[in-house]
């Protein structure tokens, strides 16, 4: 523990009062961070600062600070989550930064992505993916015992491997293209994995990826930038599979 | 007054199949003319509002979030209960059923607890139809593990993400019936009033977190699935978004607050680092299937690396106190041992609050890769966050706010008594009592959710006529304009101190004298010290910016204000509670550290009616019955 | 029908008509290599066997790779525009993870084979660059048969020092199109994994590395006046 270290960095911040507004970069300093400071509550220090100042703090969505929620989205010197491996940008850690450091930080930027204010872009997008397909058509009640369908380990292992998917848009924030192919791709992969989502996967993907292109995302080039970006390590191999997903419904 | 919970009669095990058939149902064909709108898309909310929307009633859902995907459910690790008994090692209805009393110390309903108990099977076929992928073995059966309080394996789980996926599995059936058109979804929308017309629920006042704008929305019925309120002390393990401001203004407009102070401790979250710090991070209870919790025995010995501290100098107090559960006790036993190892001096890490959680023999016994297996993503997680690597050296561990079983009062059909508004999940009081088992809160959303709501407000909507208030009433207008107001006084103090400052005195206050354990005096204390902090709280509050726009600070000081309401009614019902029971911890009313009940004088469910600002809130009771379940002194020992 | 108009479709379509160049490309090269003298006259012989085909196959077979060019390219530039659009604002910091130059080129490096292949075409196949050169006007004898002399008219051109350079540079950016272009295809038609991958895209680039060795020996063996 050393925490009587402490860092002094410069903060060169995305600033955009609204969604019409040119919005523009300004610059902030850091005083008094410790290696153990999240890069969110790094940014909450700033804030801080900014309100005894009477100006208006950087806004940022974040909210579970733990990860998994999915909520928090910025990039951090062109890294969407600031780029270290399966890392959301509130589990990132000041300790990777050293004294002088001088940060950009940026917000998701795609145009399926648009910008509601700072920090904040408006993902629901990826919502309305999801609605077009990503889901089983069962009802409430009346379903099978969970044991009546077999599924050995080796097989739902997978599927959860692409569930793992927090949502946060951070694939597309990566993409040059600003698509939102791993984001589907792990959606689709998922429940075509799994015998539960098989009836329907002919329907789904061509929903989702068609929904996809609707909502103004990119297509893929196969960059692997999403997968790098990816807090949670979606493999690519996911979008493959939706590839293959796709053809077989050509032939459905 | 008493209170009547409206728990149906007879054998226990017909009282929920009974009732569902004595509840009036409403015609397919009428169900599209009711309106019901459902705050919050957590386990509770979002499978309330999917089931609702797929029985045909037009549903309105709200999150403050972005999408419903993002509610805190989110977090829960571990698993969640039901009472399959797939490993046959003698679970059952009735076992859970039990086991779920016992945990919660005697101060739940049994009605409630057995309804939870029978719904739970049904809850795993549905996720497993949802295709949430539970962990399986390599025939490709379900797989269990064991959590704290049961001596049985029913813990269904997916990886260290139970959570997530069963909140996946529920936004993903919403989103079905968004895309159907049957539920129409308001996000980034915080509510901010409950409409109460000639007594009964008739809508809510939302403020669009995006534009600032005030929207009203009329229903004919609401239900609330607001989650829980320990944010209250500052630092706990919610999202940064929980809060109690749904529940508090329900309860302003009438609502009845139940046992507030029946608040859990997690005993395994990461220690706090510094002041600055803005959560606390849990690390799922299934860790202690497999880590073993000691601290030195010596105080002379919190210094040393942990790993140098001999086996024969460590005291591994659970196991050592609790010899047939051992670091399997339940949260709050595990949690109040922490603190008094820590309290008696021998506490590791910043400040001495923290005792180690050793997976040193698991790794013998299992090898290092059966345990990545199983905690992987919990051990990187530590890691991150710490810098310390858990498989080289103990992690350490300190017990953090996480979950609150008190909430708004509701009878058996998850009515408050104000008709109309319904209470789902930790928003409500009704099934942990005083303290809740580890993988029961999931249980407990997706019971209300997916298998309670939809028949209970048939019955309540089968005696009412759809649309008889619109958000043309009055009453909309004067809650918009009441919201409004408060803003606009919020923004116009331009204090001298902001909003997290006084967020973190107040839960400073509360973790101090109403934390793990509270006596008459540290609640006294806080009775007169919140009221001093509120005053000066809209008296010194600085809120930049304005109401028109995206305005965090507005968010939070809103949520700030209500918190430093409620928490003098936590510590009023603290105060009043003349025992020690699950998460209540009072340190006058104890046996050698064990908390001592009082079944004489309050064995009964404790329901606050608020009277108006600043005046002393009424006290209601609901007498608890055991037929079925003896009481008895909770021993784990 | 959903393989024109989708995102996915048009990127199998991509896919396959890549593919199907980089098999020609494979099989150009083979006949190419006959230069160093494996079949008995060389690529005169080779040059002789192809041309007496039936007048149908040559025709389908060169429309049919024009159809595939046409198709790659006209998807390929319609993809770009899009995506370019995906995010029209870029970040102040670029930080590239996985990205190759090659895999963010494939635009320029597809444009530049285009310029090359007609240049190539004018050059060897309509031979109205350097018509003094041009093996038609150039007839030699192979076993009794007046055929044209491909050889000549290569060993010519490649006696340039800037004609080399053009060739040798163009299957340069060949390697590059190829090197991100191959694994591509198995990626998009899915038949990849995480642990196929890896191995996939060394195999793509191997691929793609002996193409441009094998390519580029003919002109830097002439220049260098390793063949004559």
């Amino acid at each position: 523990m050393s925490d009587h270290k402490t860092m002094t960095l410069t903060l060169i911040v995305w600033r955009q009062k609204n969604a019409s507004d040119a919005g523009k970069f300004e610059t902030y300093t850091a005083k008094n961070i410790t290696e153990h400071h999240s890069f969110l509550e790094m940014l909450d220090c700033v804030n801080e600062d900014l309100i005894y100042a009477g100006k208006d703090p950087i806004v940022f969505d974040h909210d579970c600070r733990e990860g998994i929620c999915g909520m928090c989205s910025q990039v951090v010197n062109g890294a969407p989550h600031g780029g270290q491996d399966r890392t959301t940008v509130c589990q990132l850690h000041m300790r990777k930064f050293k004294d002088g450091d001088t940060i950009y930080i940026e917000p998701w930027r795609a145009r399926a992505f648009p910008i509601i204010r700072d920090l904040i872009v408006d993902r629901s997008a990826l919502d309305k993916i999801i609605q077009a397909g990503g889901y089983t058509s069962c009802h409430t009640g009346g379903v099978a015992d969970g044991n009546a369908i077999l599924i050995p380990k080796p097989v739902a292992d997978e599927a959860m491997d692409a569930a793992e998917c927090v949502g946060c848009g951070a694939c597309v924030a990566g993409c040059p293209n600003g698509s939102a192919m791993l984001f589907t791709g792990a959606k689709v992969s998922q429940l075509a994995i799994l015998p539960q989502g098989q009836g329907e996967a002919a329907r789904r993907v061509m929903n989702m990826t068609n929904t996809m292109t609707e909502c103004g995302f990119g297509n893929c080039t196969n960059h692997y930038e999403c997968m790098a970006a990816c807090p949670k390590g979606i493999n690519v191999k996911f979008i493959a599979r939706m590839n293959r997903e796709f053809l077989k419904a050509q032939f459905a | 007054m008493i209170l009547d919970g409206k728990c149906p009669t007879g054998p226990i095990e017909q009282t929920w199949d009974k009732h569902r058939f004595d509840l009036k149902l409403v015609n397919p064909a009428n169900k599209r003319k009711y309106n019901v709108i459902v705050v919050g898309t957590g386990l509770a909310g979002g499978a309330a509002a999917a089931s609702l929307g797929e029985l045909g009633y037009n549903v309105q859902a709200f999150c403050y979030q972005d999408s419903p995907r993002r509610a805190h459910s989110i977090a829960a690790q571990g698993g969640i209960n039901a009472a399959k008994n797939y490993p046959n090692d003698g679970d059952s209805i009735y076992r859970l059923f039990y086991d779920t009393i016992k945990g919660g110390d005697f101060r739940a309903r049994e009605a409630d607890v057995w309804r939870l108990a029978q719904v739970s099977n049904n809850i795993i076929d549905q996720c497993v139809a949802q295709g949430v992928p539970f962990g399986r073995d390599y025939a490709g059966y379900l797989d269990n593990r064991s959590f704290g309080g049961a001596q049985v394996s029913r813990t269904f789980f997916a990886r260290g993400q139970t959570g997530q996926q069963l909140l996946l599995g529920a936004y993903s059936a919403l989103s079905r019936q968004i895309k159907l058109g049957s539920v129409k979804m308001y996000d980034r929308r915080e509510m901010l009033d409950l409409v109460v017309v000639d007594g009964v629920a008739r809508g809510i006042t939302v403020r669009n977190l995006v534009t600032g704008a005030m929207e009203s929305y009329a229903a004919d019925a609401v239900c609330l699935c607001t989650g829980g309120y320990v944010n209250v002390f500052y630092l706990s393990t919610n999202a940064m978004g929980c809060s109690v401001t749904a529940n508090w203004k329900a309860h302003k407009k009438g609502a009845y607050f139940a046992n507030p102070c029946y608040t859990q401790i997690h005993p395994t979250c990461i220690p706090q680092a510094g002041d600055y710090q803005s959560k606390l991070t849990l690390m799922s209870e299934s860790l202690r299937n497999d880590g073993r919790v000691w601290v030195p025995k010596k105080k002379e010995d919190c210094g040393k690396h942990p790993n140098e501290i001999a086996e024969d100098d460590r005291d591994y107090y659970l196991e050592r106190k609790y010899p047939s559960y051992g670091n399997l006790a339940p949260r709050d036993i595990a949690s109040r041992a922490a603190k008094e190892q820590c309290d008696d001096g021998r506490g590791v890490g910043p400040g001495g609050r923290g005792v180690y959680l050793d997976f040193a023999d698991s790794i013998k016994r299992l090898g290092e890769d059966t345990i990545r297996e199983r905690y992987g993503n919990l051990f990187e997680m530590y890691e991150k966050i710490t810098d310390e690597n858990g498989y080289k050296r103990p992690m350490r561990m300190y017990p953090a706010p996480h979950y609150s079983m008190g909430g708004l009062w509701v009878d058996y059909n998850l009515m408050s008594n104000i008709p109309g508004l319904f209470v789902l999940g930790e928003a409500n009081f009704s099934v942990h009592g005083a303290n809740r088992l580890g993988a029961s809160a999931l249980m407990q959303g997706l019971a209300d959710g997916y298998f309670v709501i939809p028949y209970t407000i048939g019955g309540y909507l089968a005696t009412v006529k759809p649309g008889q208030v619109k958000t043309d009433h009055a009453e909309f207008k004067k809650c918009e304009a009441d919201v409004k107001a408060e803003q606009d006084k919020l923004l116009g103090i331009n204090g001298n101190k902001t909003v997290f400052e006084f967020m973190r005195e107040v839960g400073g206050l509360m973790w101090e004298n109403c934390g793990m354990a509270r006596t008459k005096e540290s609640l006294e204390t806080n009775l007169k010290k919140i009221p001093a902090l509120r005053e000066e709280f809209w008296k010194n509050v600085k809120v930049t910016g304005s109401g028109a726009e995206l305005n965090q600070q507005l968010e939070n000081a809103g949520r700030t204000a209500d918190f430093l309401e409620f928490s003098e009614l936590l510590c009023r019902d603290a105060l009043h509670r003349n025992e020690s029971c699950g998460g209540h911890f009072r340190s006058e009313y104890q046996d050698a550290g064990e908390a001592q009940r009082d079944d004489v004088n309050f064995c009964y469910v404790g329901a606050w009616e608020y009277k108006g600002d600043n005046k002393e809130p009424e006290l209601h009771k609901e007498p608890l019955k055991f037929d079925n379940v003896h009481l008895a002194i909770r021993s784990y020992k | 029908m959903q393989l024109l108009t989708s995102s996915i479709g048009r990127k199998i379509l991509m896919a396959i008509t890549g593919q199907a160049m980089v098999l020609f490309a494979v099989i150009h090269l083979l006949g190419n290599s006959s230069i160093f003298g494996w079949l008995p006259g060389g690529i005169n012989a080779y040059a002789h066997h192809l041309h007496s085909m039936p007048a149908p196959v040559i025709i389908g077979f060169r429309l049919g790779l024009l159809l595939f060019a046409c198709v790659h390219i006209w998807f390929g530039i319609q993809l770009t525009i899009e995506n370019r659009g995906g995010r029209p604002q870029q970040y102040a910091v670029k930080s590239v993870q996985k990205a190759s130059f090659a895999s963010e080129n494939m635009i320029w490096t597809g444009s530049l084979l285009v310029a090359f292949i007609i240049y190539h075409l004018l050059h060897f196949t309509f031979q109205v660059i350097s018509p003094e050169t041009a093996a038609v006007k150039n007839m030699v004898d192979l076993h009794g048969a007046n055929v044209p002399n491909v050889l000549g008219m290569v060993v010519a051109a490649f006696q340039n020092l800037f004609v080399t350079l053009i060739y040798a540079g163009a299957m340069l950016v060949l390697f590059l199109h190829l090197s991100h272009g191959i694994q591509s295809f198995f990626q998009t038609l899915g038949w990849s994994n995480d642990r196929v991958q890896p191995f996939i895209t060394k195999a793509g680039t191997l691929v793609a590395l002996a193409l441009f060795l094998g390519y580029a020996a003919v002109p830097l063996t002439i220049l260098l006046r390793i063949l004559n």
